[in-house]
């Protein structure tokens, strides 16, 4: 996966001329302004062909995945969700012209190019373990009795070559299987549940899920509790800023406006 | 010419600029800057509402024209219900799930719908984190100045004051809930300053604030068999003989069916309007931000507040393409990021709020003094790797691994590189009135989150969309389950939308187009 991301962002500059947007139909009213400075020549964009789920399509050179679905007339209502590369709706697999390997990404954040074969992944039937995170006996413990598939992998790291955030997902899972939680709540923050990791798992664990489980254990029984928070919220109840509450609840308009001014 | 050639003025000029300080704007100064670039006041993408609650207010045109758009429902439809519970909860991101966990966990029969999957959302984008005053120099007091003198004076005060006091206790439950947030050494939170605030409080989690919540508030819905009901977009509310609200009707985007449900009380967490693209602006909002909330409560008869206000952020990307309108968080500008116009000076404090940040950058492009990329776009530098100088290498890695990944997928290394970034649409700062309980002035319909208005005024301030989700969102549950015991299930009717049309008739149906929007046409028609 690693050798597809050097791409050089030249490749992708030639892109959608400003008054034609395909996709939203909008001008850029926003940005009609006179630039000075530089000027450089609005391009026309090249168009490649594509396999969008087995069927061959031309589109824009460089737009994402997800736009050359709506740019090909396809509605999309599942496979499509913050468009910003966070919540994993968009999972996709792909192929490269002539590669063999079929790769994962997030079909809003990986642009089109020429040969490219891609489909949509559908949602899998993952299991999802049930707990009260408050009171777990020994979250440890209980990784076993919730995913007692977790200690049964088998090593082939086929989850992190599936990962389109780069985590070393098989790292994680044994990690929590071992019992260094702290550990899989780093390595996971980046995790967009996109559940990439779970259908090419021969031992059918879910590895997302686990990390989830282990994160929140992690999170609610193995940090150190924050004290200070504790004596805010007690200020508060105890009534520690009603004065200044009172005067400041008590100003006009103006006298409001001129003690805020004062901040800095 | 080439990005990488444009970008050079921007590491010739570091060390220069590392020298100055630049102060904030006078409050004359700066509102003379925002009335004449900011595009709230471009006047001629505002038009008066032809009828309804907001009668002759003046919004913008995409708005209004929905906000008058007719219902997919007919005066005569079958309203026999397919659910029946206590509360409904509709919208999966971060108000909806507290709303609907708070709920359940007072004991009410809930449902949660949404048109997309559970969770997808503004909510799990959201970078720069969460405003809540938990540093012993800060105190709510100072939380409450700030956002109202960041939102122009204009916030409500009793729902700015709730949501101030409630912070802490917020933070508490997300820490129960096993949300990690960034530490200090001593165990406390680690809080960040963000711009508008005198104070340092923002809690993060790394700048993956909004995914690591949503993560652990998705996973807790699960766990408590919240009702789900997912890829079903609300396409009309339902009211009883009185008009309080007493259900919703959705429309499965899987089989086209109508479902109607049932409730006792409803809460709209529909979020913004991002997807409308106002003015032509790009977005860094989700798929489904089509302000759906507002022409549903405003076809029940429910005021909305603020609606002429947006924010648009001042850090959306401009290169490369397949980024543009994303965000590129604050919290690089919270770390000593520089703007940088094309003549490799600074021009504003980039520390100020996000209107007057805003404003400056159009100010910087309509001035000539922006930078256009291959596709026509213009923007200004953000200087990325300046973080590194600053704090030693590997501070952007550390930081914003979110926002670095984000742009190597596209062979772009913000730690060695400055970024292009043009104001992109944001938040709607405004939305449908609600009290102190989120409640609108339709007995029984609440409404939390991005959706309701009043509390942020005429400018969000950075960092209090997180708490506001979660403060009026438990708000919400905790008021409609409270009811749920003493009170019985109204009637099923659509008369709100018999007298709504009258309405519109007697001001000749001008819209002409079915609302809610639900999703964005971005499908294209022909090739």
């Amino acid at each position: 996966m690693s050798a597809q991301r050097g791409v050089r962002n030249e490749r992708f500059s030639l892109t959608l001329p400003l008054t034609l947007h395909p996709l939203t139909g909008l001008r850029n009213m926003a940005q009609e302004d006179t630039n000075v400075i530089d000027q450089p020549e609005v391009m026309k964009p090249r168009m490649v062909s594509i396999e969008i789920s087995g069927k061959k399509y031309d589109v824009p050179e460089g737009i994402t995945v997800i736009k050359a679905l709506w740019y090909t007339g396809q509605e999309v209502v599942r496979g499509a969700g913050c468009l910003g590369g966070f919540c994993g709706a968009c999972a996709t697999y792909y192929r490269i012209k002539d590669d063999p390997k079929v790769r994962t990404c997030l079909a809003c954040q990986m642009a089109v190019q020429d040969g490219m074969s891609f489909t949509i992944m559908p949602p899998f039937p993952a299991r999802k373990a049930t707990y009260d995170i408050q009171t777990l006996n020994d979250p440890k413990q209980d990784l076993f009795n919730l995913y007692p598939e977790a200690p049964l992998c088998r090593n082939c790291n086929a989850c992190t070559e599936a990962c389109p955030q780069k985590i070393d997902v098989r790292e994680g899972v044994w990690k929590a299987v071992f019992g260094d939680f702290k550990s899989v709540s780093e390595m996971f923050m980046d995790c967009v549940m996109c559940g990439m990791c779970t259908p090419v798992c021969i031992a059918d664990i879910a590895p997302n899920l686990v990390a989830l489980y282990v994160s929140r254990a992690q999170g609610a029984h193995f940090t150190e509790k924050p004290l200070g928070l504790d004596v805010r919220i007690k200020e508060i109840q105890d009534g520690r800023f009603n004065d200044e509450w009172k005067k400041v609840l008590a100003m006009n308009e103006k006298d409001l406006a001129a003690h805020c001014a004062t901040l800095k | 010419m080439d990005i990488h050639a444009l970008q050079q003025i921007v590491h010739k000029t570091r060390d220069a600029r590392r020298k100055q300080t630049i102060p904030k704007f006078s409050p004359a100064d700066r509102d003379q800057l925002i009335h004449k670039y900011h595009p709230d006041y471009r006047a001629s993408a505002y038009r008066p509402i032809r009828f309804g609650p907001n009668i002759d207010e003046k919004t913008v045109v995409e708005l209004a024209t929905l906000l008058e758009g007719d219902s997919l429902i007919q005066d005569d439809a079958d309203l026999t219900p397919d659910y029946t519970t206590d509360v409904l909860v509709i919208g999966g991101g971060g108000a909806g799930c507290a709303a609907a966990l708070h709920a359940h966990g007072a004991g009410a029969k809930v449902m949660l719908a949404t048109k997309l999957r559970l969770g997808d959302s503004n909510s799990v984008m959201a970078q720069g984190g969460m405003q809540i005053s938990v540093a012993p120099e800060d105190s709510p007091v100072t939380h409450f100045l700030d956002t109202l003198k960041g939102g122009h004076m204009h916030n409500d005060h009793d729902l700015l004051k709730t949501m101030v006091d409630d912070g802490p206790a917020i933070a508490k439950w997300l820490i129960e809930l096993g949300v990690l947030f960034d530490r200090q050494a001593d165990g406390n939170l680690h809080v960040k300053k963000g711009g508008g605030s005198s104070k340092p409080r923002l809690l993060t989690c790394s700048d993956y604030t909004g995914l690591e919540i949503m993560r652990v508030l998705k996973d807790e819905v699960l766990n408590q068999k919240i009702q789900l009901l997912e890829f079903c977009a609300a396409v009309e509310l339902l009211s009883d003989e009185n008009g309080q609200c007493s259900g919703a009707i959705f429309k499965d985007l899987d089989n086209h069916r109508y479902v109607v449900v049932a409730a006792k009380s409803v809460i709209l967490a529909t979020g913004g309007i991002g997807r409308l693209h106002i003015q032509g602006f790009p977005t860094s909002n989700h798929y489904g931000a089509t302000g759906d909330g507002l022409c549903l409560s405003y076809r029940m008869g429910a005021k909305l507040a603020h609606i002429d206000t947006f924010q648009y952020h001042p850090s959306g990307a401009v290169f490369p393409e397949q980024l543009v309108g994303q965000l590129v968080t604050e919290g690089i500008r919270s770390e000593g990021g520089h703007l940088v116009n094309a003549k490799g000076e600074r021009f504003v404090n980039e520390l100020d709020t996000r209107d007057v940040v805003s404003s400056s950058i159009i100010r910087e492009c309509e001035e000539g003094r922006g930078i256009r990329t291959m596709s026509g776009r213009v923007g200004v530098w953000l200087d990325t790797p300046l973080l590194d100088v600053e704090h030693g290498p590997g501070t952007v890695e550390k930081h914003f691994p979110a926002m670095l990944m984000q742009f190597d997928r596209f062979g772009i290394d913000i730690s060695k590189d400055p970024v292009l970034i043009y104001p992109t649409l944001h938040y709607q700062n405004g939305g449908v009135k609600i009290d102190t309980n989120s409640e609108t002035n339709v007995k029984n319909l609440f409404v939390a989150g991005e959706a309701s208005g009043g509390l942020h005024g005429r400018n969000r301030l950075m960092g209090n969309s997180l708490l506001d989700l979660m403060v009026f969102g438990k708000r919400s549950g905790l008021t409609a389950a409270g009811r749920a015991g003493s009170m019985k299930q109204g009637k099923l009717t659509v008369k709100h939308l018999q007298r709504f049309r009258a309405d519109a008739k007697k001001h000749g149906n001008l819209s002409n187009v079915i609302s809610p929007m639900v999703l964005p046409a971005y499908t294209r028609k022909e090739s």
